[in-house]
């Protein structure tokens, strides 16, 4: 039996002490091989392994190394960059390298070693970079001390190379998991100092994931796929008007039903409870239910649209106002003035949202894929009426995130579940809840203006907002708060100059939940400024690419961008009749990236996007593949924003319900992607799970553009008419 | 009572006729790799291969399952891995990897009947969706799991 499987046995025994609870998870069958288990979390157990030398870092018996991950697995690829950079400092095989998840049980009851474990804002690499190199580095200079002490030598003539430590003028070396127990256990008077970026040896390379073997063999757990002992299933229907309630339901319809446990009313609406989850859904259809659907329930779209664009007149909230903007207005040779709106939007992650609950009176263990496993504790706590620190999260493989899973609605409803009815009870939302009751990306107008000077270069922008705030759907802020970042961020930060600058917005919120979306204001705001941009260089007559460059002269690091893109993507060469190019930059979340889109527009109007050119600034690179896997995904996403997504409101309830009617890109509309590099290094890190979303709905319209000479002011593409 | 055969293992399920195989994979059987997605064929998540034919089963009744070849994704390489999860790994492509069974189930059925498919062949029949867009990597997988096949 391996170490890794002891391991795993060791979860079942400490987890039956604490709560009588086995988990019935089977050792996977290539466990041997694979760099970690299918399922991914953490032993919850209160002594720490004999081999850790610190929280994220544990040297096995046979040598090989495991690495906590405080950050969660949704895709975008931490459970390898994570890895990657402790594996660094520490000099050993990256093909000996284990990963496991950081459990969040610890981080709330042992000091806080894994700081915020809450995953989004493609904050992960930037954010743990410098404390994951000190923790690699240190556990390393702990295994030197205790080799050097073992063979009286000074530390400073031992190296560490491959997992081990040597020795070289007495030939003696030992390997890290000889020295593992009393490396733990030694206290440095100082810290080493961590690797520059130009003493990597791992980082900066390509890496295979971690992950990928569980994940073409159907291992990987994800949070749906939890089995316990004696767990039930319970099917939910949320009220289908944001905000109203549940009034009554006649329990007697669907009690002698097969399977049929009992009907729960949760936060927001009712579960049916059964044997089976496919008769608990089955049932939950059948019952009859009455809703008080309250003040909302005459909302619609149209009329947030009309509010949304009337409130760009005021009034309005200043964000930022440098330069005299008023008057160069009044004094232009051309004003260009455009107004461009952004629907609702749902994350749809593939994999919908569930969350499986064991609730007793003196604990609760929660099985859920979440991005923010530290804000479930408190939700399982609150909503369980136990001690936080008898709350344990075993977070799993997340079947997408994009923002959706860092607000957990299923874990407060399941274990209100899993309290009433006594038992294990694993909750599953249907597609249409899904889509039907997320929180969505905001609803937007954008009033964009530029007054331009006699040789066509902006002497003002003025841009304005009207959209829901975010924070305060979230009850994180109040009211009156003024505006907060993701509102305007792409607006306050636009690169181009100009000699003046104001933005202001005007934040509305209606009774649509919303939520971060991947890239956030970016999301709406990169595709207002690039189209306008692109506007603002026909207005002046210039090639959209040499416009861009010339308000781009104080920004070295975007014309790297720029111009690198403009070369790879073949700006301004021949293009097949009917096709036309269109180009968009953006930076988020730290990085630059630089968008051409290749787009058909056929005769009858049907747009195909054949071939997208990414260029990436996000100064330094933990893992190429990565950073090219994130792009294609980033673009990929935002495509199918930018051509099919809207979520629609009628009668103060979602239209949509599914992949018919929320439709998403699939093969056949995906381009060939490629991504190339202009690093500027330096001390900037930027994020990469989201710039790539920006750029692509504005580099698809102003494609558009080019060919039809439609410009494209409202999402999504679908709603507009370019055929003939 | 249905007698099912699901990766080469006869199974007898005291279930309702009409419940979908993807409920009685995964929470009869416990075959969890295939994956709820949509439960209206929409998505692809949940395809599994019914006498060898690529087939979404989130609304095969399970009835209609019987005396048929049922193949999941646990049984696709449970020997050794199939050319297209070989393929999948050489091209680096799951990213969430909850749709990626169905990918690698649909791809394996394409294989099987097309050889040496073209874009336009894996246009046409690799409908399944992904959220993560890892479809450019699909498709390079698709084609180089043909390779492997030859070889």
């Amino acid at each position: 039996m391996t170490v890794h499987l002891t391991r795993r046995l060791f979860v079942t025994s400490s987890l039956s002490l604490a709560g009588g609870l086995v988990i019935a998870v089977a050792a996977p069958p290539l466990a041997d091989a694979t760099p970690l288990a299918a399922a991914p979390w953490s032993p919850e157990t209160s002594a720490h392994a004999a081999g850790e030398i610190n929280a994220f870092v544990v040297v096995e018996p046979d040598d090989s190394i495991l690495v906590r991950i405080s950050k969660s697995e949704m895709g975008q690829g931490v459970m390898t960059s994570l890895a990657m950079i402790v594996a660094e400092e520490l000099e050993c095989d990256f093909g000996r390298v284990r990963v496991e998840y950081a459990s969040a049980n610890r981080n709330l009851t042992d000091g806080n070693p894994y700081r915020s474990m809450g995953t989004g804002g493609s904050s992960s690499v930037r954010k743990s970079r410098v404390f994951l190199q000190q923790a690699g580095a240190s556990a390393r200079a702990r295994l030197v001390a205790v080799a050097a002490g073992r063979w009286g030598v000074a530390p400073e003539a031992c190296a560490a190379r491959s997992g081990a430590v040597w020795h070289e003028p007495s030939h003696r070396s030992a390997a890290y998991g000889e020295l593992a127990s009393e490396a733990a256990r030694i206290r440095l008077e100082v810290e080493p100092a961590i690797k520059t970026p130009d003493q990597f040896k791992l980082i900066g390379t390509r890496a295979a994931r971690l992950d990928t073997p569980l994940k073409v063999n159907g291992e990987a757990k994800f949070g749906i796929d939890t089995r316990l002992p004696g767990m039930v299933y319970a099917a939910v229907a949320n009220c289908p008007v944001f905000g109203g309630k549940l009034k009554s339901f006649d329990e007697a319809a669907i009690k002698d039903r097969r399977g049929f446990i009992a009907v729960v009313a949760v936060e927001n609406g009712v579960a049916v409870v059964a044997d089976r989850f496919w008769r608990a859904k089955e049932a939950l259809a059948a019952l009859p239910i009455v809703w008080e659907f309250g003040e909302a329930a005459t909302a619609n779209s149209e009329t947030f649209r009309a509010d949304y664009r009337a409130a760009l007149d005021g009034p309005l909230v200043n964000a930022v106002d440098r330069g005299d903007a008023a008057s160069a207005f009044p004094t232009a040779a051309k004003i260009v003035d455009a107004v461009y709106e952004a629907p609702h939007l749902a994350h749809a992650p593939m994999e919908p949202l569930n969350a499986t609950a064991h609730w007793r009176p003196d604990g609760i263990d929660v099985w859920i894929g979440t991005q923010s496993p530290e804000e479930a504790i408190k939700i399982a706590a609150k909503a369980g009426g136990v001690d936080p620190r008898n709350v344990y999260v075993h977070n799993c493989f997340l079947g997408g995130g994009f923002g959706r899973r860092s607000v957990n609605d299923e874990l407060r409803q399941v274990v209100q579940v899993s309290k009433a009815v006594g038992k294990p009870v694993k909750l599953v939302w249907t597609r249409e809840e899904d889509i039907q009751h997320d929180r969505y990306r905001p609803q937007a107008a954008l009033r964009l203006r530029a007054a331009l000077g006699p040789d066509g270069l902006p002497k003002a922008f003025e841009f304005r907002t009207a959209v829901g705030s975010i924070l305060r759907s979230l009850g994180w802020a109040k009211p009156d708060s003024g505006i907060e970042p993701m509102a305007v961020e792409g607006l306050s930060n636009v690169p181009y100059r100009a000699g003046a600058l104001k933005v202001d917005a005007a934040l509305k919120n209606t009774h649509v939940p919303l939520l971060f979306w991947r890239s956030v204001g970016s999301s709406q705001n990169a595709f207002a400024v690039e189209s306008f941009i692109d506007e603002v260089a026909y207005a002046a007559r210039k090639d959209p690419y040499e416009f861009r460059r010339a308000l781009l002269l104080d920004r070295p690091d975007f014309l790297a961008v720029l111009d690198k893109l403009v070369d790879k993507g073949d700006w301004g060469k021949p293009i097949k009749k009917g096709s036309a190019r269109g180009i968009a930059i953006h930076e988020a979340f730290g990085t630059i990236v630089g968008e051409i889109a290749e787009v058909a527009v056929s005769d009858k109007g049907e747009v195909r996007v054949d071939r997208v050119v990414a260029c990436v600034d996000c100064g330094h690179v933990v893992n190429p593949l990565n950073v090219e896997m994130q792009i294609e995904s980033g673009v990929i996403y935002g495509l199918t924003a930018a051509l099919f997504g809207q979520i629609t409101i009628r009668a103060g309830r979602v239209e949509q319900s599914n992949f018919h009617d929320y439709e998403i890109a699939r093969m056949a509309d995906s381009p060939v992607i490629e991504t190339h590099f202009a690093l500027s290094g330096g001390a900037k890190w930027g994020g990469i799970g989201e710039p790539g979303t920006p750029p692509i709905a504005p580099a698809v319209a102003n494609a558009i553009f080019a060919v039809t000479g439609k410009r494209i002011r409202s999402l999504p593409l679908k709603n507009s008419t370019l055929g003939a | 009572m249905l007698s099912l055969t699901i990766n080469g293992e006869t199974h007898r399920l005291e279930i309702e006729p009409e419940t979908p195989m993807l409920w009685a994979l995964r929470d009869e059987i416990g075959l969890t790799g295939t994956k709820f997605g949509c439960g209206a064929g929409l998505c692809g998540a949940c395809t599994i291969h019914v006498d060898g034919v690529a087939t979404r089963s989130c609304l095969l009744p399970a009835s209609d399952a019987v005396g048929k070849t049922i193949l999941t994704i646990e049984g696709l390489g449970a020997k050794r891995l199939h050319a297209v999860q070989k393929a999948w790994i050489e091209a680096d492509v799951p990213q969430c990897g909850y749709c990626q069974s169905g990918q690698i189930m649909a791809a394996a059925s394409l294989i099987a009947q097309n050889p040496a498919p073209t874009d336009a062949d894996i246009d046409a029949t690799m409908t399944n969706i992904c959220r993560c867009g890892t479809y450019p990597r699909i498709r390079a997988a698709v084609h180089r799991a043909a390779e492997l096949v030859k070889i």
